[in-house]
């Protein structure tokens, strides 16, 4: 940003407010960080405190890493969310390059049914799905939650999609298929590529609604075996008595797997949200 | 090797016709030009060549051979774009070789075939840059590389140059001719550009509103316009159209080219008065407001000290006077 246009002023008050957010964003977090590594005692007399040499305690750790299987937990949201990830991506992208690409009779109407998706929310149709899972035999299996929530993830994913593959010259594609490429090497060594960033974007959009739901694991697969890092916590969250040790240490745990796949997809994701805002 | 005829070519976009039935025929080894306004369907036409477009009836030969629902690849053409559409996440030399390995052409004869395309293109010390590295110029240079390692029968030309800078643009153009003398290969060339057109046709298929409206060597549409179209789309200046009835000529209008006009400050056919004068070195442009046949440009060759509001007598050349009918057609005299 050039000096001439911005003066002091506005930049401090746009940094002012940007930092306010994220103060207010990063608050909840870093109050359950804090709070995992206090004593019992020490999370309820003085909530806001940073842990001191008194009050430091590893028992919510500890608790978790015994009681449960969290190791298991782990893996199962691992798997539910990254495999959900690729499917989401990988049809998401092909039904926007379809949707974009090619004239057919119904693209238009297709397109429409496709993102009704993004307004109407999946959980009104829980009934229909656990009837569904209960007659493919298909309650308590992580594939239960795979496609809830690859059919979840697909509108939004199509119609961001669809809209940067658009962007992508016609002149490229139609030199493809001129060296011989076929509609598939087409999509998968030209046209992905290009749209990275975006697919970057839908990754994120995609992957943190995933990893933090409870609905369907508690309905679709609440036994031992398939039981998500979000439910395996409420194991901690008794009607009396809840083990607020155990919970807060089990949520911090919790947002590492996520802050490493944000991460990785961060850099992308910063080049899709601006493109297109700047040319 | 490397003939193209169509037959009856028509082509529709939903209820929106594009080609009307569109005949041509191109002999092994003619550079051939469509050129029309935008929207005329000199593109579409090019796509529906090379298989990017499917034809809504008709037949495409190439070669003698029905390739109308052949897939491009398959076709034997090679087509340049506009947008010169390179692979970004690819070298140039990758680029180059891309159609070929997918072919499944031997990597020594690959490598042959790069080597005299960059050879020709002078592209040596370019191979190992991506697209993004590379200036305007020689991206399309690279663009052409891909099309000469595949040895088409067929080379098309999508506006190759449109994105290029003016002395760019004349550069490229030189090495297209030459590269159509070294090759002796037939190419089809679309553009909207005239004066490409006019310099590297053998012939030129002037196309409006989905129809060919003529089909003839660069002199050829030149001195023998078919209609009023063809006529005021070939040449600049603009050819000039003057009601025949008020200037006491026959037909409907009568059409002269600028630069067969003659000016004197004493006497002529036309009295008018300078609106504007372009000095251009070579030329000098006038555009008159003359009294009886309206607003005249006038292309004068060298320096000429006009300016505007002077008044001066504009007179046609003798025999260089195209005539019209009511429908626009030439009336052969």
């Amino acid at each position: 940003m050039s000096k001439a246009r911005q003066s002091t002023l506005r930049t401090s008050l746009v940094h002012v407010a940007l930092i306010a957010y994220t103060l207010v964003a990063l608050f909840p977090v870093f109050l359950t960080i804090i709070n995992s590594f206090k004593s019992k005692q020490a999370i309820f007399g003085q909530p806001l405190r940073l842990p001191g040499p008194s009050t430091f305690s590893l028992i919510g750790y500890e608790t978790v890493l015994k009681q449960g299987d969290f190791i298991t937990y782990f893996q199962n949201s691992t798997i539910v969310t990254v495999v959900s990830i690729f499917l989401v991506l990988l049809l998401g992208a092909m039904a926007a390059f379809a949707l974009s690409e090619y004239r057919f009779r119904g693209n238009t109407l297709m397109g429409l049914y496709l993102a009704i998706g993004i307004m109407i929310p999946i959980r009104l149709g829980t009934v229909a799905l656990l009837q569904g899972m209960v007659a493919t035999g298909l309650v308590n299996t992580l594939t239960a939650l795979v496609l809830v929530y690859t059919a979840q993830g697909l509108p939004l994913a199509i119609f961001i999609l669809s809209e940067f593959m658009r962007t992508v010259s016609d002149d490229l594609k139609n030199a493809g298929r001129i060296d011989g490429l076929s509609e598939y090497a087409i999509f998968f060594r030209l046209v992905l590529p290009l749209v990275r960033p975006s697919m970057a974007t839908v990754a994120v959009f995609t992957m943190i609604p995933i990893w933090n739901d409870l609905w369907f694991p508690l309905i679709l697969a609440p036994s031992e075996s398939t039981k998500t890092v979000t439910l395996g916590a409420q194991l901690f969250i008794g009607q009396f008595v809840t083990n607020w040790n155990a919970v807060l240490a089990a949520l911090s745990l919790a947002i590492f797997p996520v802050l490493i796949l944000y991460v990785i997809f961060s850099r992308q994701l910063i080049r899709g949200i601006t493109s297109g805002a700047v040319k | 090797m490397g003939s193209l005829e169509l037959k009856n070519i028509r082509k529709s976009f939903g209820s929106m016709e594009v080609l009307k039935g569109i005949d041509l025929q191109v002999k092994d080894g003619e550079f051939v030009i469509f050129v029309g306004p935008s929207g005329c369907g000199k593109s579409t036409l090019l796509r529906s060549i090379a298989g990017l477009e499917d034809v809504t009836s008709g037949t495409v030969l190439i070669n003698g051979e029905d390739v109308t629902v052949t897939p491009p690849a398959k076709r034997g053409i090679a087509m340049v774009f506009q947008t010169y559409a390179l692979y970004p996440h690819l070298s140039v030399r990758d680029n180059m070789s891309l159609g070929l390995k997918q072919a499944g052409t031997p990597t020594a004869e690959i490598d042959v075939r790069v080597a005299k395309a960059t050879d020709m293109l002078s592209l040596e010390p370019y191979l190992k840059r991506r697209p993004a590295e590379l200036s305007g110029g020689q991206r399309q240079r690279v663009a052409i590389g891909r099309a000469l390692v595949r040895e088409p029968e067929l080379f098309l030309f999508d506006e190759p140059l449109s994105n290029l800078d003016a002395a760019l643009r004349v550069q490229t153009r030189v090495e297209i001719a030459r590269l159509h003398r070294q090759l002796g290969a037939t190419m089809i060339y679309v553009t909207h550009d005239q004066v490409e057109a006019m310099t590297l046709a053998d012939r030129i298929v002037v196309l409006n509103g989905g129809v060919i409206e003529q089909i003839g060597s660069p002199m050829e549409l030149y001195n023998r316009p078919a209609n009023m179209f063809v006529a005021g789309f070939i040449g600049s200046p603009q050819m000039n159209f003057i009601e025949a009835a008020r200037v006491g000529e026959a037909g409907a209008t009568i059409g002269i080219r600028p630069e067969h006009l003659g000016v004197s400050p004493a006497e002529g056919r036309f009295r008018g008065k300078v609106i504007h004068a372009e000095h251009l070195g070579a030329d000098t442009n006038l555009y008159l407001e003359t009294e009886n046949a309206g607003l005249v440009t006038v292309r004068l060759f060298g320096e000429h000290r006009y300016t505007a509001d002077d008044i001066v007598y504009a007179t046609p050349e003798a025999g260089k006077i195209h005539r019209f009918d009511e429908n626009g057609k030439t009336i052969v005299a």
